[in-house]
């Protein structure tokens, strides 16, 4: 007789077993939310509070504490603290996203002023410093030649450094190679730009170019490869290896045909994380790959430019034409990051083992 | 050519611990032999001593001989990955590759060892997958992932796998544990038709199962845990099953121990 239990009117509350409560509705957590920053801004407003933190913190505060009171009031001090529990979780995902969000937002509106066909293909060539136009072909040109050198040259030794550490190490030469990994990752990046530049240039006596600052930076993109390599084999399940090596497959076979491919997809994501990271690295540059208003498109001979030494040249040059620039280079820079990450991203999911039926 | 093991005076260490002691055994070709006994007694061990793959686990280390017919596994020269593909293993769990589809899992012995003719290799995958009883369940989807298969068909894709290379002699580690009762049947049924080809070793938690596919069995013990396991006795297995010689061995199947 369902019916009559669904006819019965809503004010006759149900009878509670011991196992049910009462409970807030489903879009509490949304409406104290908006209330509370709806409070904030007007506290803030009515106080005259000129920064926009206070009013941001008040809402916080107000919306852990409203959730807590109400909670508490409605269902009990168990849930409330999950409640609070909960609420702080979102409050930190908020302060986390709201600087990376409005840093989107501003290189992007300001980025892109200047940034058109033109700016994407043409040189600072002939271009004042204080005059608009210009552009930063030569930057994007010498930073995927710089790039492109630094992970030829890291990638293949990050790679069977890895291999050498998971599949034969063991004994104390792993260790120390293991030591030095880590030493390495500690590296600062101005450090590494001047050990080539001692080597390099000042005991060899080359010239600043572009090969020289890949240099550097494949020195600072080799333990970042190493690491993430090195964990993503070590995921490889030792039954996979052992299946092959029953069935009378050699052992370099075994890892270049069997554990390579099952951990393709994360060793790629973990090459271009590193790509991504050296892509941004402005210390190394500024000091060996010198750079120039010309387009140089070797990279082993003469001074090239890069995205972020562009960037800080045109900043610190500081006039309202350099400054739109040096925005429009950023957002290429974040661009080029992006498209890289997803590049790995599509890699990592098309390599990965498949599971499906 | 299924070909006869004669093992002697063999202890398996792993670094400094004595795995197994001073085991002598002969195991026939073309039949089966079952490994039983309790936990920790050495079974899987001695089982890898036997393709040397033992010798793969970080301090693994071997003492004694096992002779293949007239060839010690444990020679000087003796190419370990010459031993394995004439020796061939089943693990306790499937372990299908998970980059590879159905066809390539079975074909990937021969090609990675690269020693096969390509023309030859549509049939040797045939004729693997029915060996092992899993062509009808597969052929309209050998491109896809090993992985995509059942718990059982994914252990008769591994024995395909196995048997693909041809091996004279096929070790099996406890094949059904991970599997439900229907797909080990399956399994049982495929081991009594494998032995027609190959020397079948395998080891068992069920007794029943060692009753059922075994012509031999052999009874692993230890003194006490931490001690070397030792083999206790290997007869036929219906002896072993209703009269056995040795007191633990009566002990250790009608459940008094273990
Ligand atoms: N990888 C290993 N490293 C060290 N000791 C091991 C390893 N594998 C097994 N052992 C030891 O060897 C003995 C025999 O193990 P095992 O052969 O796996 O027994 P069973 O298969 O009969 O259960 C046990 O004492 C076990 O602790
Ligand atoms: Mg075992």
């Amino acid at each position: 007789m369902s019916h009559a239990i669904q006819d019965r009117p809503l004010s006759v509350a149900p009878r509670r077993g011991t196992l049910s409560h009462a409970r807030l509705p489903r879009w509490t957590p949304a409406a104290v939310a908006a209330g509370s920053v709806l409070a904030g801004v007007g506290t803030g407003l009515a106080a005259g509070w000129h920064s926009k933190v206070q009013w941001g913190l008040i809402s916080a505060l107000l919306f852990v504490l409203v959730t807590y009171a109400l909670t508490t009031k409605v269902e009990g001090s168990r849930q409330a603290k999950d409640r609070v529990a909960t609420s702080l979780v979102w409050v930190c995902f908020v302060l986390a996203v709201v600087p990376l969000l409005s840093l989107a937002w501003v290189t992007v509106s300001k980025g892109l002023a200047v940034l058109d066909g033109y700016f994407l293909t043409h040189s600072m060539n002939g271009v004042l410093d204080a005059e608009a136009g210009g552009g930063i072909y030569h930057a994007l040109l010498g930073t995927v030649e710089q790039v492109g050198i630094a992970t030829l040259i890291a990638a293949p030794i990050g790679l069977l450094t890895a291999v050498y550490l998971v599949e034969y190490g063991g004994g104390k030469l792993a260790q120390a190679v293991t030591f030095f990994v880590d030493v390495m990752t500690g590296i600062p990046s101005i450090v590494a730009g001047l050990f080539v530049l001692t080597t390099w240039n000042l005991t060899l006596g080359f010239g600043p170019s572009g090969f020289a600052g890949a240099m550097a930076l494949a020195i600072l993109m080799m333990p970042v490869v190493v690491r993430s390599t090195e964990e993503m084999l070590k995921l490889v399940p030792n039954e996979l290896r052992e299946a092959s090596l029953a069935l009378g497959i050699p052992k370099w076979r075994t890892i270049l045909k069997v554990v390579l491919p099952t951990a393709i997809g994360g060793i790629t994501t973990g090459v271009m994380l590193a790509v991504a990271r050296i892509t941004g690295e402005t210390a190394p540059v500024l000091l060996l790959v010198f750079g120039t208003k010309l387009i140089n498109p070797n990279p082993f001979e003469g001074a090239q430019s890069s995205l972020p030494l562009y960037v800080y040249e045109q900043y610190a040059v500081g006039t309202d034409a350099a400054v739109a620039r040096a925005w429009a280079a950023a957002l290429v820079l974040i661009a080029f990051v992006m498209i890289l990450n997803l590049v790995a991203r599509g890699i990592a999911r098309w390599k990965a083992p498949k599971t499906g039926r | 050519m299924a070909k006869r093991i004669d093992v002697s005076g063999l202890s398996a260490y792993y670094g400094a611990h004595k795995a197994i002691d001073d085991i002598s055994m002969t195991v026939e070709p073309r039949s089966v032999t079952a490994f039983i006994g309790p936990s920790g007694c050495g079974k899987s061990t001695f089982l890898r001593t036997l393709n040397r793959m033992h010798e793969v686990t970080p301090g693994g280390r071997v003492e004694g001989k096992v002779m293949l017919d007239d060839e010690n596994l444990y020679g000087t020269n003796v190419d370990p990955v010459a031993v394995r593909r004439t020796v061939g293993m089943v693990f306790q769990r499937p372990n299908p590759f998970p980059t590879m589809s159905i066809f390539d899992n079975v074909a990937a012995g021969l090609r990675l060892n690269g020693n096969y003719k390509k023309s030859q290799l549509n049939d040797i995958v045939e004729k693997s997958l029915k060996g092992a009883n899993l062509w009808n369940e597969v052929k309209d989807r050998l491109n896809k992932p090993g992985s995509g298969l059942s718990g059982g068909q994914q252990q008769r894709l591994c024995i395909a796998r196995a048997i693909a290379v041809e091996p004279d002699v096929l070790l099996m580690d406890e094949p059904c544990s991970a599997l439900d009762p229907i797909s080990t049947l399956a399994i049982e049924d495929l081991i009594g038709e494998l032995k027609e080809r190959f020397t079948i070793v395998i080891v068992t938690h069920n007794m029943q199962q060692a009753a059922r596919v075994s012509d031999r069995t052999a009874f692993f013990n230890l003194a006490a845990v931490g001690q070397p396991g030792k083999l206790i006795e290997l007869d036929d297995t219906e002896r072993i099953f209703s009269n056995p010689s040795v007191q633990a061995t009566e002990d250790y199947i009608s459940g008094r121990f273990g």
